[in-house]
């Protein structure tokens, strides 16, 4: 923060002449990189395809429209499992993820040194591959079906539910729980009412977030065998069926705005 | 009752928040413990009922030291020793009656409390406790609902139930009102008298010390400077706790607070 002094007055500068060069050159950099990276794209596209692109969304949106609405009948079982994984791998997730973010905050594991750097492994793990990835192995190791799907999407979902439940707890006030231990409580009964109640709008939310998103991310676990509405997608596809394919779209459109409508009130509810 | 032997608390920065405390609380005394922010007033409390684990000395609760117990005698001995905090240290989002039972929590077992099914006796007692603080009419109110003094009483029945032989108050009055303040104070006095309870209050208002309690300790950087009366606090006295600065008007302000309380 420069100040000049100039005909007795003070003149404030939010920068240094020097710093202020070093962010024009910073800004040149970036612009002279991205030139750069629009060359070489272009340069491996096929332009010709792009140009064409309009005449082919047309094409398939003609052949789609409009879409076949007595398929429909063949719709409900599958909607009605995809919801089911959707509900069932949330329910089986957060089971699994409450044990594993109590053993993963700072404040309540029980040993800094090695359970916490395993319970974060797990949540890591889960975390960083797909459902769809999931799907792929448990599909070869249990076979093809609904039930490949509900795993998927649990151990999918046990990172993501842990980790935000772990942030909860260990955001909580540590007051309460102090209070709760002074009055000679057990260490579950100082679970129970020092941080339970505490977590319980955090959990509730993420329960019905992570529900929220399950049904979006099992709506697709069908186009690799692991049941659900994505099972029908995968073969209208397949056989060019462009009337099934928007009227299923239609049906997963309808399906995750119920979804999201639930999710807000029941999170409404909570706060 | 309560003896401190040695107390000495060193933090893992290597802070000395108490060097050696020693002393002597007996049966039913009410005694202040005042002292700059720093002077070790709440590491000493913490010490005692042991939420912060003491570095050497001795806690000793009628002739059983405190610091030697494993966790399930500690957990025994903790249901003796009433707390009181500063922010309250409700559980917010649990009813007013859920909170004061809370202060059961080392006598009844775990599905017991989990379920809410305590004995009619203890019900009967947080009833009673909450009609004698004046706030029967909130015991299905959600604490967060409560004001602060309101909440405070709360915190008084919590400790109160658990049947201590001592209370530890921790600023109880930090976050009121004046007029809240007072009161609060006049009711956890009067009900240690009652009671026959001893306890031991950190508070950094001295005018308010002096008004309630016939002991005062003074504490600076982890030892004890002032051990008497309140009326023995004299300016130099203060200087000696807190450091350099006009008392003359801290001292003069007691006699026209007693005026203003006498007036009312």
């Amino acid at each position: 923060m420069p100040i000049l002094e100039r005909d007795d007055a003070q003149i404030w500068r939010r920068r240094t002449t020097g710093q202020s060069l070093v962010r024009w050159f910073g800004w040149l950099l970036g612009v002279a990189i991205f030139v750069y990276c629009w060359q070489l794209i272009s340069e491996s596209t096929t332009w010709f395809f792009v140009w064409d692109a309009p005449r082919i969304a047309n094409d398939i949106w003609t052949r789609a429209t409009p879409p076949k609405w007595d398929y429909i009948t063949q719709l409900g079982r599958p909607i009605w499992d995809t919801l089911n994984i959707a509900t069932l791998g949330t329910i089986i997730a957060l089971c699994m993820a409450v044990p594993v973010a109590f053993l993963a905050a700072r404040n309540t594991t029980p040993s800094a040194l090695f359970i916490r750097p395993i319970a974060l492994l797990v949540i890591v793990s889960t975390r960083s591959i797909n459902s769809l990835i999931w799907a792929l192995l448990l599909i070869a190791i249990i076979g093809p079906g609904v039930f490949a799907g509900v795993i998927a999407i649990a151990i999918r979902s046990i990172g993501f539910c842990a980790k935000l439940l772990y942030e909860a707890i260990e955001e909580i006030d540590h007051t309460q729980v102090e209070a709760i231990t002074a009055t000679g409580a057990s260490r579950w009964q100082v679970m129970a009412y020092g941080i339970v109640p505490q977590i319980l709008p955090a959990f509730a939310g993420i329960a019905v977030f992570r529900w929220d998103i399950n049904i979006r991310e099992s709506t697709v676990l069908g186009l690799v065998g692991a049941g659900g509405i994505g099972l029908q997608l995968s073969a209208s596809l397949n056989v060019l069926a462009w009337p099934q394919v928007s009227l299923i779209l239609i049906v997963i459109l309808v399906a995750v705005m119920i979804s999201e409508w639930v999710s807000a009130k029941v999170r409404g509810a909570i706060i | 009752m309560l003896r401190l032997q040695k107390l000495t608390k060193t933090y893992k920065t290597g802070d000395q928040a108490l060097k050696a405390i020693d002393l002597e609380v007996p049966k039913g005394q009410v005694l202040a413990l005042i002292g700059p922010s720093g002077a070790g007033k709440s590491t000493m409390i913490r010490c005692v009922n042991r939420l912060v684990e003491p570095t050497s000395g001795g806690v000793l609760l009628d002739d059983v030291d405190l610091t030697k117990l494993g966790s399930g005698a500690l957990r025994k001995a903790r249901r003796e020793m009433g707390m009181i905090f500063q922010e309250y240290a409700l559980v917010e989002r649990l009813t007013v009656m859920e909170n004061v039972l809370s202060g059961r929590l080392g006598y009844v077992g775990f599905w017991r409390s989990f379920l809410r099914r305590y004995p009619q006796s203890d019900v009967d007692e947080a009833f009673r406790l909450l009609d004698r603080v004046g706030l029967l009419h909130m015991a299905d109110k959600r604490a967060d609902e409560l004001s602060g003094g309101q909440r405070q009483r709360v915190g008084i029945c919590r400790a109160l139930i658990q049947n201590p032989k001592l209370l530890l108050v921790d600023e109880p009055t930090a976050s009121l009102d004046p007029k809240t303040s007072r009161q609060i104070m006049r009711l956890i006095t009067e009900l240690c008298q009652e009671r026959g309870l001893a306890a031991i209050i950190n508070i950094h208002d001295v005018a308010l010390a002096q008004m309630f309690v016939p002991r005062v300790v003074g504490l600076r950087f982890g030892e004890i400077v002032y051990d008497g009366l309140p009326t023995g606090l004299t300016p130099e006295k203060l200087t000696e706790i807190y450091g350099e600065e006009d008392w003359e008007a801290t001292i003069e302000k007691v006699d026209e607070d007693d005026d203003v309380e006498a007036a009312e």
